[in-house]
């Protein structure tokens, strides 16, 4: 059951991977590598390794999401 | 062509190295000698059910003390670069925050926080610690920015938080020196009983202190970013 999920987990991994560098609009690209942080986490969770999946989780896909967002707008207001 | 060839060979290297490495990639069966003397001595040495917080801050203690100090280098240059220039009046109309953000971030907020500072507190009984509650607070913080672009989080009482818990993090360090075995030892305090919250000596202070600086390091490095929107260019 584990290796299905993992299996899973990683094949949204990676095509959220090829998105977030091939798609032509910023904002997706960078909700994209969310996912794959919040895949990561789940992944982490999997391996037995909760301390890590908590970070991941947290900074990963929540902060540096946010990050990227402002400053994504801030370039938007330079151009 | 040339440089189709040079990518193409620098493909072929790093194709290369990943697959012995991926070939060679398994479970090992034995744990390396210093990893059984964490397995088998960890929790009689320093009292943590959470094996990885033992490690982390009291095995090793001094590199928290260094990830931390990185931490905090980061967010005193990204307050140095993003120095706010006096604010212009805003110009342009603002859209108003949706009513779910304005609801969540009320309901959310607190309970939030307060799974941050458990994070952090129970970090040598549970799974997480200072680092993890830190992100939650701040991810908290994330909200109420969110729902109310205005506020304004109070930069003298995050900067004081974050220098007190530094400097009381560095002093339990020094007392390890000089009241038990060395530098960030956490037999400063009484073991205590084995699972309890009151137990793994000085752990738990330590990652207190530990949650609230990385939390308001990283409220800081938020609030400047939120801090230079409104600005034109």
């Amino acid at each position: 059951m584990n290796l299905i999920i993992i299996i899973v987990l990683s094949l949204v991994m990676i095509v959220m991977a090829v998105t977030a560098i091939i798609h032509k609009k910023l904002a997706v690209a960078v909700i994209a590598t969310g996912v794959v942080s919040l895949m990561a986490s789940v992944m982490y969770l999997l391996m037995a390794a909760p301390d890590v999946a908590m970070t991941e989780a947290a900074i990963g896909s929540g902060l540096s999401t946010i990050i990227f967002f402002y400053v994504l707008n801030k370039i938007r207001k330079a151009k | 062509m040339i440089r189709n060839f040079f990518i193409i060979a620098i493909l072929a290297g790093l194709a290369a190295v990943f697959v012995s490495l991926f070939w060679n990639f398994g479970d090992s069966e034995v744990l390396t000698p210093l990893a059984t003397h964490y397995a088998t001595n960890g929790a009689a040495e320093v009292g943590a059910p959470n094996l990885v917080t033992s490690i982390v801050v009291t095995y090793r203690g001094f590199d928290t003390l260094g990830e931390v100090t990185i931490l905090f280098l980061v967010a005193s240059i990204v307050s140095f670069f993003l120095k706010r220039e006096k604010l212009q009046p805003e110009t342009t109309p603002k859209r108003e925050t949706s009513e779910i953000i304005l609801t969540a971030a009320k309901l959310l907020v607190p309970i939030v926080m307060v799974l941050g500072i458990y994070v952090f507190i129970n970090g040598h009984l549970t799974p997480g610690g200072g680092f993890q509650g830190g992100a939650i607070i701040a991810t908290a913080f994330v909200l109420l920015l969110m729902a109310n672009p205005d506020f304004k989080i109070n930069h003298k009482i995050i900067a004081t938080v974050e220098s007190v818990s530094g400097i009381a993090f560095v002093l339990i360090g020094v007392f390890g020196i000089l009241l038990a075995g060395g530098f960030l030892d956490n037999k400063v305090l009484p073991l205590g009983t084995f699972g309890k919250i009151f137990s793994a000596g000085a752990i738990p202070l330590i990652y207190s202190f530990v949650g609230l600086k990385v939390g308001s390091e990283l409220s800081n490095i938020l609030s400047n970013l939120q801090g230079i929107q409104k600005e034109e260019m």
